[in-house]
C-alpha cells in the first residue's frame, strides 16, 4: 500500500497498489472462462428459462472484475468509485424504469 | 505490486486527486448514461418487431463470441501497456498499446464485417425497430471503439518525442485505459443483453 500527500491544505489522500502483471493474467483467465461458461448456457436447452436469471449475475460479475481490477476501482480513491456508481445508477435506472413502464421487465 | 504516485497532483487541488482522472471517471460516468438510455430503447423495443428480419434470424453467436474474447484480451493488453510505462519501460509501453490497438482494430473489423452480413440479409436503420436500435446501440459503441483505436495509437507515436510519454507522465496512459476498459464494459453488457438474451 502506498500513501500519498502533499502540502497545499489538501487533504491526505491514501491510495493502494495496482495489481502486477500476473494478477492481471489471471483476471484475463477467469473473464475469458465466464464467457465461454455465458456461450456454452446459451447452447444448453435445458437451461433456457433460466438463462437471463444465469447470464446477468455472470455479465455482472465480469463487469465487476474489469472495473474492480483493471480499472483499479478496487484499490484507488473512493471518490473515483463514488462518482462512477453515481453514473452507473442513472443508467441503471433509466433501463429499469422505462422497462418497467413499457411492461418489458425480463 | 506496482506502487503508483499518479494520485500526486503536481500542484494541490481540493480533493487530493489528479483531476484529469476524477474529470475522466465523471465522463465515464456520464457516458454510463447515455449507453443506459441506448440499451433501454433496445430492451423495450425487443420482442416487437411488424417486420423482419428479426434478431433470431440474423445474430451469430460463436462469431460474436470470438469478437467479445479479442475485446477483452484487449483490456488485458492495455493493462500491461500501463504497467510497461509505470515501471519506465517505453518499449514494453508500445508492444503492449500497439497490441491493444490491434485487438481493437480486428474487433472493428468483425463489427464491420457483422454490419454488412446483416446488411445483406435486408436489416437497415430504418428497417424495423431491432434495426434502428441494434445498429444505433453497436454503432456508437464501435465509435467508442475507434476513437479509443486513435487515441492508442497517437499515444504510440508520441512516446517517440522524448519526454511526452514517460513514467512519470503515466497517468495520462492510465486515463487513455480507463476508456479503453470502459468501452470493454459497455461491450459486456451488450453482449449479455442484445446477444446471448436475444
Amino acid at each position: 500500500m502506498a500513501s500519498t500527500s502533499h502540502h497545499g491544505g489538501a487533504p491526505h489522500v491514501e491510495e493502494h497498489a495496482h495489481p502486477d502483471p500476473r494478477q492481471y493474467i489471471r483476471i484475463a483467465v477467469v473473464l475469458a472462462i465466464i464467457t465461454a461458461l455465458e456461450v456454452a448456457i446459451f447452447y444448453i436447452k435445458a437451461l433456457e428459462d433460466y438463462d437471463t436469471y444465469i447470464l446477468l449475475p455472470l455479465s455482472a460479475l465480469k463487469f465487476i472484475l474489469v472495473v474492480g481490477y483493471y480499472m483499479h476501482l478496487k484499490f484507488d480513491n473512493k471518490l473515483f468509485t463514488y462518482t462512477f456508481i453515481f453514473g452507473l445508477s442513472v443508467g441503471g435506472g433509466v433501463i429499469l424504469s422505462l422497462m418497467a413502464l413499457f411492461d418489458r421487465m425480463f | 505490486m506496482v506502487d503508483h504516485a499518479m494520485e500526486i497532483p503536481e500542484h494541490p487541488t481540493s480533493t487530493g486527486l489528479n483531476n484529469v482522472k476524477l474529470a475522466m471517471w465523471a465522463f465515464l460516468a456520464s457516458d454510463c448514461m447515455f449507453f443506459g438510455s441506448l440499451i433501454a430503447a433496445y430492451m423495450v423495443s425487443k420482442g416487437r418487431n411488424v417486420v423482419g428480419p428479426y434478431p433470431e434470424d440474423l445474430i451469430n453467436i460463436p462469431f460474436t463470441s470470438v469478437s467479445t474474447f479479442v475485446l477483452l484480451m484487449s483490456s488485458l493488453a492495455m493493462v500491461m501497456a500501463l504497467h510497461g510505462i509505470q515501471t519506465g519501460s517505453l518499449a514494453r509501453f508500445r508492444i503492449w498499446t500497439v497490441a491493444t490497438g490491434l485487438l481493437g482494430l480486428v474487433f472493428l473489423g468483425g463489427q464491420i464485417y457483422e454490419f454488412t452480413e446483416f446488411a445483406h440479409e435486408g436489416l437497415s436503420i430504418s428497417h424495423n425497430l431491432f434495426g434502428s436500435t441494434f445498429f444505433t446501440l453497436t454503432g456508437f459503441h464501435g465509435t467508442h471503439v475507434a476513437i479509443g483505436v486513435i487515441w492508442l495509437f497517437s499515444m504510440v507515436l508520441a512516446s517517440f518525442k522524448p519526454g511526452l510519454v514517460t513514467q512519470r507522465k503515466s497517468l495520462n496512459v492510465e486515463v487513455a485505459g480507463l476508456y479503453w476498459h470502459f468501452v470493454d464494459i459497455v461491450w459486456i453488457v451488450i453482449f449479455t443483453l442484445v446477444y446471448l438474451l436475444y
